[in-house]
């Protein structure tokens, strides 16, 4: 009787030891699992000032202005477009 | 005195203090139970809240607002999380060596500060609003207890004033108040959630206990907006307007095929991202909202209306004279006496006379039928907050004079919207599909308004008017066949018309062979370089359809060398307005 009930009592020793290791495991990784959410939530915020930053740097009327300002391209004259059919005339 | 007698007094004596006592306890503990009855069954609830206040926290979880994009997912708003600066005036511990910085960081005087924190009474006092984050990281750095940051949303318009009249703009709590940003803000307005936390001493969350209510970001809306055409109208608006010194316009481009608006451009315009000095009057979407008397762009539908009722076909002659018709008191004149004319040169010469003689000869419930079958004097229903209606009176009313004038767009009022509309069905063989400002997969379902015959007939006669010897010349676009009619009407000032104030228009389609696409320019009191439509209107619409053809890639139906414009000893074309 008296061995059963020590061999309970170890038992029951191991098992409130592990429900304190494991709370304190469990509390760690959630800690873990909150700086990884402000590093996602800080990666979003850049990604939107990213998107950002892409639309207004390719804004149509800037890569238009660029074009013909710096580049020196245009829209050729219709004197200088040849048109080719896509279907080959026998 | 015997042992018994000597006892029994002390016993009895005993005995008494005994239920005292006794009784006092009993009466305690019932006052125990009583009050651990009371504080757990029925001051539970305020205790246990009490309790919990000492280590779990609810916390707000912030939602994002959808992203508005061009059909090709191109963003014209964004959401971007900035960072609001707040005080607590009455815990501020603000030693005199702080106030320079966070001063100098906030981008305010000293003084101004001071006075921003001045009662002490207030428990939140915004510092200053939408910080980038990288700047109020700046601000925690120095460290000021009492001072904290609030994570808010702020709103970009990446397209500036191009699109503004369309997106509108949110206020500054994210909450929209013009165009598409107010009209969708139940879809795209996220739905902030909350949840609870258990923190400890230092401010760690170390558990999550339940989930209240879940963030939900909100929907990302897709327009039928091209970006690029857009930009391409923007751009000929702009330079038709300071070519002719006018005060307004608008542009609207139409998928033909679909019903989708690629683009639709307005002036004067504002920046959406700057909403210091708002004017009213620029923030109006004119080309939807504002109504105007369309003139001669009506007269296809007269035509078509003609052809429909079987009274005359595209070469039946009608006699316009001397150029003047008189009905009762009231006389119709045209720019220059052209004799004899068949149907298909009324339009191509835009004869008023002509059209005025095609609608006394029909029934007005037959022109009304075709008026309201292609969309006037009802909800353009394309999705915009505050669409005009337009103005078509019941036949029942009309008057001779009234039909006649109404057959070359006078006493008829639309919208610049509606009028690309009307001319989706000579686009797609008579049949008119829905408008939209959302993108669509796949063509809506279509009404059939007039016979396939009518609407190609009507088409010719559209690609006659934009060969020389027609109105509009300048519409032809190299490489491709195009058909339009142009518009000039005096401006209506209040009951009267107004003498020289004019607006001038022009509304097209191309390629004539398959129509892909409708543009419609409305240029508004032009004043410099002439006032017709065939010359305000008609050399943007040629450059915005060049361009989005070229960028669609439509196949040319023409030789390239198809554009043929008159010399410029040519006497200039006008029509009557």
């Amino acid at each position: 009787m008296a061995r059963l009930n020590l061999i309970l009592l170890a038992a029951l020793v191991v098992c409130a030891l592990s429900v304190v290791t494991s709370q304190h495991r469990a509390r760690k990784l959630y800690i873990e699992l909150q700086k990884e959410q402000e590093v996602a939530r800080k990666l979003e915020v850049e990604f939107g000032q990213l998107q950002l930053e892409q639309s207004t740097w390719a804004m149509h009327s800037r890569i238009e202005k660029i074009a013909g300002g710096q580049l020196m391209m245009r829209v050729p004259p219709t004197t200088r477009i040849q048109v080719l059919p896509t279907e080959v005339t026998q | 005195m015997s042992v018994r007698a000597m006892q029994r007094p002390v016993i009895a004596h005993a005995r008494w203090r005994a239920r005292v006592v006794l009784g006092l306890l009993l009466f305690t503990f019932a006052v125990l139970i009583a009050r651990a009855v009371y504080l757990q069954g029925m001051h539970n609830d305020f205790l246990q809240q009490k309790g919990e206040s000492r280590y779990s926290r609810v916390l707000e979880m912030p939602a994002t607002r959808g992203m508005i994009t061009d059909r090709n997912r191109d963003p014209l708003a964004i959401s971007t999380p900035v960072e609001s600066v707040w005080a607590t005036p009455s815990a501020l511990d603000l030693g005199a060596e702080n106030i320079r910085p966070l001063a100098r960081l906030l981008e305010m005087s000293p003084t101004e500060l001071a006075k921003k924190l001045a009662d002490p009474q207030r428990d939140f006092v915004f510092l200053k609003r939408h910080l980038p984050p990288e700047d109020a990281a700046k601000v925690m750095a120095l460290g000021v207890p009492g001072i904290s940051l609030q994570r808010e949303y702020r709103r970009y318009y990446p397209g500036g004033e191009l699109f503004s009249h369309l997106v509108g703009f949110t206020d500054v709590d994210d909450k929209g108040q013009e165009g598409l940003e107010l009209a969708l803000e139940s879809e795209i307005a996220g739905k902030p959630g909350s949840r609870r936390v258990i923190r400890d001493r230092r401010g760690y969350i170390i558990e999550d206990v339940e989930s209240i209510r879940k963030p939900q970001d909100g929907r990302d809306t897709v327009l039928s907006i091209d970006a690029r055409i857009q930009n391409i109208a923007f751009r000929e608006l702009k330079n038709a307007l300071s070519q002719h010194q006018a005060k307004a316009g608008g542009v609207v481009v139409l998928d033909a095929l679909t019903g989708e608006i690629l683009a639709l451009a307005n002036l004067p315009t504002y920046n959406p991202n700057n909403r210091g000095n708002l004017d009213p009057k620029r923030m109006r979407n004119r080309a939807v909202t504002d109504l105007f008397e369309p003139g001669s762009t009506l007269k296809p539908f007269t035509a078509a209306t003609a052809l429909e009722a079987g009274l005359f076909r595209s070469d039946t002659v009608i006699q316009t004279g001397n150029g003047t018709l008189t009905i009762g008191t009231a006389t119709i004149h045209d720019a220059h006496p052209a004799g004899a004319l068949t149907v298909a040169q009324v339009i191509q010469k835009s004869s008023n006379v002509g059209a005025a003689k095609m609608a006394l000869a029909l029934p007005s419930v037959k022109m009304w039928e075709m008026f309201n079958g292609v969309g006037f004097g009802a909800l353009p229903n394309a999705g915009f907050p505050g669409e005009a209606k337009g103005r078509l009176r019941p036949h029942a009313g009309w008057k001779p004079i009234e039909q006649a004038t109404m057959s070359y767009g006078h006493g008829i009022s639309v919208s610049l919207l509606q009028l690309a509309h009307a001319y989706m069905v000579f686009a797609s063989d008579g049949e008119i599909r829905p408008l939209s400002l959302f993108r669509r997969e796949g063509p809506a379902e279509a009404t059939r308004v007039m016979s396939a015959v009518t609407a190609q007939q009507v088409r010719k006669m559209l690609e006659l008017a934009v060969l020389p010897g027609g109105t509009a010349p300048k519409a032809q676009v190299a490489g491709y066949r195009v058909g339009g009619k142009t518009g000039t009407a005096h401006k209506l000032d209040g009951a009267s018309y107004a003498a020289n104030k004019y607006v001038g228009s022009f509304v097209g389609l191309a390629p004539a062979s398959a129509p892909r696409l409708i543009v419609a320019v409305m240029i508004d009191e032009p004043t410099t370089g002439g006032y017709y439509g065939g010359v305000v209107a008609a050399p943007a619409f040629s450059n915005v359809m060049a361009g989005a053809l070229r960028l669609l890639g439509v196949k040319p139906d023409a030789p390239l060398n198809n554009v043929i414009l008159p010399p410029p000893s040519a006497p200039e074309i006008r029509e009557e307005v």
